[in-house]
């Protein structure tokens, strides 16, 4: 490899490489990365100056320039994959149209990653002869010693063999991705690998601690992640290489963590939405304090000015001014725990609790047709996840049937709790307000506003589906303050920002 | 076209090995883009993760001076950039009244580089000797306030009004961090390139604890960076950081200790966790039967008898 000498002006690039890069970037942008032209330029520059064959550092080059926020990371990879997946000796595979030169050309790879790390499939293009039980055998060799090379030798054979892909199907990657991981059957390996380790420690006269057994397992967890990670690129490298570049991009495009919406979110969505949440709230909170400090020049305080003028022989030396004490509400949420909207009630709650000392009082109700008072779970509690668990295992929702009854739910708040609101209090209901065509007790709502500083209602769903089926959202709007649409975190957070 | 720093990016991972610092391909890829292009680099990751010392390192290596500024809430020009001595051009002015010198003979040298008194980027713009610029936690700094580093991270000059435009004598290699506490504006992320430290892996962590704690065992340190490794993997309020790592073999080190057991765990935990809740969540998760299940009910009376 030798690197490009740039020590004059660099030759112009290459016009397939500005063609492939530009194709790359619009991508970048239809993903919802915000990338400038300025940052364009560099990214153009910035490839000159490094080897082109060195896949990881192209990689870097690009992420550098082009991605100027971590959470959108995953989102850059994904595109890079994609775009970059086919180009590159050792990435390469053969032409859809020649199913054999596509084999052969992965045989080869499997025999050369496999060599490199000195152990390769006997026999060259073995990976074709073997039995599944030899395939099985391999794979857990490959996990128990570690071999990278190895291991993605055998996740291109397992894809060849399981995935059953066929040019031209219309049906999406994850698909391939279950048929190749079902018969592979890691949770099985697994086991066997935490067997043998034990039973290996054993012989050796120093069976395993539980520590060392959990660091075993986590390591054997790390390399299985990484199997599947192998099996995921190799599945989408054969895709685009039968679909092409764009159409592939397109159906990969998936939305910034901020984006995701909260009930269509996947579970791995699900983690990086909790992921993102902790640095939110800090961040939040940072800037929630400093709007307090800085939100402070009132009008003179003329009375005040006067009596600090009489030290002064009547000369109003030292002008007093008026602070605003700005007010800390007391905050009262109310949530739709049901299925459909739980991870909304979820993520609002963690949201509001972590910036809980911008608010005097914090008190949460939960409900689904039963209604209970869940403040106790988080008081003089640390961790905000552990405490949401409780609320959804331990609270007392359930009154009839466990189907949303918002009117019986806001009837029975009413009348235990309905004194305790004051016009200090700020009141958030949160749900769908998808009734399964009971009572609406709306009244409540009026009730409440009469007594209460402000009712918000944040709606999970978006705008158009609002009083449609069993949506009764605008029957309680009218007596609300306002209604919010609040779909992904940056909607939320944006509302929580302008509450505090 | 100036020197570059940088032959290769190879070079550069091992010019920062050689000072201690062991760098990943990432990290010494955009250095030595930073180099090539001309760019600062902006450095964001979790705390304790060696992104000051990324830019320590640098300077180490290249043999040049490090000029630091320290970002925090309130930072302004005068602290930033440049002042006048306002003391020196008073006494210059009375001293100016006993000969009958013009207005305009005071004014031209009241306001000449005498008086002015530089700050950390005025300096290292008009430093001869090469520099590398590390401003510290700049998203301490309110929004209104970064706007003071764009015209010296994209252009390399400072304009003062009453001197005109100062250009740098050689171009600085810049590096900023943040820890992430706000966004930080478009306008300053469009100037820089983007490097993003994260914990580092196995490997490279084991390798930090061989060099940086004396005469460890290879074991070890294995083990050290495997239940770090494994501790990160939970939901903690605070992960472990590289120093964090550091103090805890360290400690272990001072109390003897061969291999880490439970016991030694639990006793040393609070070196690694800093929340009660943390350290709780972690010795359920490392002694408990947990989700497991079998695997460790099998593992636990062992141990015991």
């Amino acid at each position: 490899m030798t690197p490009t000498e740039t020590g004059a002006p660099a030759a112009p690039a290459p016009s397939p490489m500005l063609e492939l890069l530009a194709g790359f970037i619009a991508e970048l942008r239809q993903a919802g990365l915000p990338v400038s032209l300025t940052e364009n330029l560099d990214a153009m520059e910035a490839v000159k100056h490094i080897p082109l064959e060195d896949r990881e550092a192209f990689k870097y080059a690009l992420a550098a320039t082009l991605v100027k926020n971590n959470a959108h990371w995953r989102a850059f990879e994904t595109v890079f994959e994609v775009y970059f997946s086919l180009r590159g000796a050792r990435y390469a595979v053969g032409d859809e149209a020649e199913g054999d030169d596509l084999d052969h050309d992965a045989d080869m790879d499997a025999a050369g990653g496999g060599d490199e790390d000195g152990k390769g499939l006997q026999g060259g293009g073995g990976g074709e002869g073997l039995t599944p039980e030899e395939l099985a055998q391999l794979l857990y060799q490959a996990l128990l010693d570690g071999n990278d090379g190895l291991m993605r030798a055998i996740a291109r054979q397992a894809v060849k063999r399981f995935a059953g892909m066929e040019p031209g199907r219309p049906v999406g990657g994850t698909y391939y991705l279950y048929r190749t991981l079902r018969n592979l059957d890691l949770d099985s390996v697994l086991d066997k690998l935490l067997t043998q380790a034990r039973q290996q420690a054993a012989e050796d006269g120093s069976p395993l601690t539980p520590l060392e057994e959990r660091l075993e397992a986590d390591e054997f967890q790390i390399r299985i992640d990484q199997l599947k990670k192998e099996v995921e690129s190799e599945i989408r490298r054969r895709l685009v290489a039968d679909r092409g570049v764009e159409a592939m991009a397109r159906t990969l495009r998936k939305p910034l963590p901020e984006d995701v919406d909260f009930m269509h979110a996947s579970r791995e969505e699900m983690g990086n939405l909790r992921k993102a949440l902790y640095p939110l709230t800090r961040r939040l909170a940072v800037r929630l304090a400093r709007k307090r400090r800085h939100g402070r020049k009132g009008p003179l305080d003329f009375r005040s000015t006067v009596r600090h003028s009489l030290s002064y022989g009547g000369v109003p030396a030292e002008p007093k001014f008026r602070y605003p004490r700005p007010h800390k509400p007391e905050i009262f949420v109310i949530a739709d725990i049901s299925g459909s909207v739980a991870a909304f009630a979820r993520f609002t709650l963690m949201l509001v609790y972590a910036i809980s000392n911008q608010f005097s009082k914090v008190r949460s109700f939960v409900f689904i047709d039963g209604v209970d008072e869940v403040t106790r779970f988080f008081e003089g509690v640390e961790d905000v996840t552990e405490a949401v668990h409780r609320v959804n295992t331990e609270a007392d929702v359930i009154w009839v049937d466990g189907h949303s009854d918002y009117g019986h739910a806001f009837e029975v708040f009413w009348e235990r709790w309905g004194k305790e609101i004051s016009p200090k209090t700020t009141v958030i209901i949160l749900g769908d307000a998808r009734n399964n065509y009971h009572a609406s007790a709306n009244w409540v709502v009026k009730e409440i506003r009469q007594r209460a500083r402000h009712v918000y209602w944040l709606n999970p769903e978006p705008k158009s589906y609002w009083d449609t089926g069993d949506s009764i959202v605008g029957e309680y709007a009218t007596h609300c303050d306002g209604t919010f649409e609040c779909r992904n975190l940056r909607q939320l957070e944006r509302f929580v920002e302008q509450l505090a | 076209m100036p020197e570059h720093r940088f032959d290769t990016v190879p070079a550069v991972r091992e010019g920062l090995r050689a000072v201690d610092y062991l760098a990943d391909e990432g990290i010494a890829g955009i250095v030595y883009l930073a180099d090539r292009l001309q760019k600062p680099i902006l450095v964001e990751g979790p705390a304790g993760t060696g992104k000051t010392q990324l830019a320590k390192s640098v300077a180490e290596l290249t043999g040049a001076r490090l000029i630091r500024l320290q970002c925090y809430e309130g930072l302004d020009e005068s602290k930033a950039l440049y002042e006048w001595n306002y003391k020196k051009q008073l006494l210059r002015i009375q001293a100016e009244r006993k000969d009958g010198s013009t207005w305009e003979d005071v004014e031209t040298d009241i306001f000449s580089d005498d008086f002015l008194l530089t700050r950390p980027l005025l300096e290292a713009i008009r430093a001869d000797d090469p520099v590398v610029l590390l401003i510290d936690e700049v998203d301490r700094v309110e929004v209104e306030t970064e706007a003071l580093l764009l015209e010296i991270l994209s252009d390399y000059q400072v304009s003062i009004p009453e001197l005109g435009t100062i250009e740098a004598r050689q171009i600085p290699l810049v590096f900023l961090t943040s820890n992430n506490t706000r966004e930080l504006s478009e306008a300053l992320k469009r100037r820089c390139l983007y490097l993003h430290v994260d914990y580092p892996d196995l490997e490279r962590e084991k390798e930090i604890v061989l060099r940086k704690v004396p005469d460890i065992t290879d074991a070890l340190a294995d083990q050290v960076a495997r239940i770090v490794r494994s501790l990160r993997q939970l939901e903690l309020k605070k992960a472990p950081s590289v120093s964090e790592t550091l103090d805890w073999a360290r400690t272990l080190m001072l109390l003897g200790v061969e291999s880490v057991d439970n016991a030694t765990a639990a006793g040393t935990a609070n070196i690694l966790l800093k929340y009660q809740s943390d350290i709780a969540k972690a010795m359920k998760e490392f002694t408990d039967n947990g989700n497991e299940g079998k695997a460790w009910a099998r593992g636990g009376p062992a141990t015991r008898a």
